[in-house]
């Protein structure tokens, strides 16, 4: 079996892919843990490739114009609003 | 004794009156409930109160349910205890000093405690059926499509159903009668379930019921799990269920395909927690310092806690360039492998058999340290999620004093089987 293993610098990289901040000492602890994870999941190397058809379909129905949220409720829960919209960080 | 079951407390009327008249039913907090703060046990949503109610919210309150408040759960329900809430643990009402289980801890103590009549869950690995396995309740995992989804914060939406909890199979399945049905806004809901009679089901007949019993899941188990759990299945023989033992070889796999799956729908579902629209916000009281992406990689800093993080990040890895292949699709393989084998299973028998846990209820704090040895207590429940199926858990004795919970799985919709064999073990 081989082993997967993950220093801080790969967690560091993964947490910026996911937009999430960690501290040093949370890279070091999710990198050991990370490497028992991953050595774990290697077991699924020994699952036979499956044929598998779902019985999906694709189902469209043209757009109809249904009750929605008012301005108001949709913005109740943002932490920062201007003139009735959601406002955000900086682009760029 | 309050067992920290509720986050909040709050009583919201019901609007109809129908079989939930006067029944007080506790709704898990990922469930959204119209200007009743909802916060998935996440500091990320500790102010968020959602504008509707979930579909399921809507048919309790139309049954004539009074809910009584919102129950504690592991953040985001990723955990198997209800120790990764932000609002501190739920103590288990049978034993102060163990864990309930989770993720519907809360849920599952307020019903054990007699704080409630029922109670509304939520089971994407399990998270239905293990805390009603080790507070001594009973648990049902709809199968997928037959409960909606709308309004259920997701977690992994390909996984998870809502599910009731009761003292008593009987309850939990008029609990499920109410809830089920087709909904136009789960697209993933059937035309199956709107007009049943689940209750009915639970009369205690098992005569010339087949069931398998699911041999990998019942070594796997702790001796004193197992034997309660055989002397079980030995009842229900004597009641005239025909007994068989079943060994499917897929199911050593199940823990590794589950996270995988789990971890990588988690780390696109929790994408929408930027703190924009809701939740903690990136700006620092200067503002906003950098661009967007600073922003949010602050935001989710702040308002996840170690789990919420660790998934998210296990999840974005097995999803990156490189690893899509070696992780997930090989996941899937797995997934397709344990259905067919339990739809070859099933095919002779009519429901399986399992313990629900493979261990008694740890103390608090036991388990937290290594997380690898916590998803591994996963190992009865998270099959069932994989294959869509139904399954129930049903108090089947004690271990050392502690509950323990057995599992019957049925196939796709055959929640009647599941619940006629789970009655006759009560």
């Amino acid at each position: 079996m081989s082993s997967e293993s993950v220093d801080p610098e790969t967690v560091a990289h993964v947490a910026d892919l996911a937009r999430v901040d960690l501290e040093a000492d949370e890279r070091e602890r999710f990198a050991a843990q990370f490497e028992d994870v991953f050595n774990y999941f290697e077991t699924l190397d020994e699952v036979p490739e499956v044929e598998s058809e779902p019985d999906l379909v694709n189902v469209l129905r043209p757009d109809e114009v249904g009750e929605s949220l008012s301005q108001d409720e949709a913005l109740r829960n943002a932490p920062a609003t201007e003139d009735g919209y959601f406002e955000g960080p900086p682009v760029g | 004794m309050s067992h920290n079951a509720f986050i909040t407390r709050e009583e919201i009327d019901p609007e109809d009156s129908g079989v939930l008249d006067g029944q007080r039913v506790a709704v898990k907090d990922n469930i959204s409930t119209n200007g009743v703060r909802t916060t998935c046990g996440s500091a990320m949503l500790s102010e968020y109160v959602p504008p509707y109610d979930a579909t399921v919210v809507s048919r309790l309150k139309d049954a004539g349910a009074t809910i009584t408040g919102k129950t504690n759960m592991d953040e985001f329900g990723m955990g198997t205890t209800t120790e990764t809430s932000h609002f501190g643990p739920t103590t288990n009402p049978v034993d102060d000093e163990r864990v309930p289980g989770g993720s519907s801890g809360g849920s599952a103590a307020a019903v054990a405690a007699g704080d409630v009549d029922l109670a509304l869950g939520s089971d994407t690995g399990g998270s239905v059926r293990c805390p009603a396995a080790f507070c001594g309740v009973v648990g049902i995992k709809p199968t997928y499509g037959l409960v909606s989804r709308y309004g259920l914060v997701a977690y992994a939406n390909s996984l998870e159903q809502i599910g009731p909890l009761a003292p008593t199979v009987k309850e939990a399945a008029s609990l499920l009668d109410v809830i089920s049905g087709p909904d136009e806004r789960d697209a993933t809901t059937r035309e199956v379930g709107g007009e049943t009679t689940y209750a009915d089901a639970a009369n205690g007949d098992v005569s010339g019921l087949t069931v398998g019993v699911l041999s990998e899941l019942v070594d796997g188990a702790d001796e004193g799990v197992a034997a309660a759990f055989e002397e079980t299945i030995s009842a229900l023989e004597s009641q005239g269920a025909e007994v068989h033992e079943v060994s499917l070889d897929s199911l050593s796999h199940a823990v590794a395909a589950y996270y995988v799956i789990a971890m990588s729908e988690a780390s696109s579902n929790l994408a929408r927690f930027d703190g924009v629209r809701y939740g903690i916000s990136g700006a620092t009281d200067e503002g906003y310092e950098g661009n967007w992406n600073d922003a949010f990689a602050r935001s989710r800093e702040a308002g996840f806690g170690p789990e919420v993080k660790r998934r998210i990040l296990l999840g974005t890895y097995a999803l990156s360039a490189g690893y899509h292949d070696k992780y997930y699709k090989k996941a899937q393989d797995a997934r397709a492998w344990i259905k067919r084998d339990f739809d070859d299973a099933l095919a002779d028998a009519d429901v399986l058999a399992s313990p629900t846990m493979p261990v008694l209820p740890p103390k608090l704090g036991e388990s937290l340290d290594d997380p690898l040895q916590l998803y591994l207590m996963d190992a009865n429940t998270v099959p069932v999620n994989l294959a869509d199926l139904p399954a129930i858990s049903v108090p089947a004795g004690t271990a050392d004093g502690l509950p323990v919970g057995a599992q019957f799985i049925g196939p796709a919709f055959g929640e009647e089987q599941v619940i006629r064999a789970a009655s006759a073990v009560e």
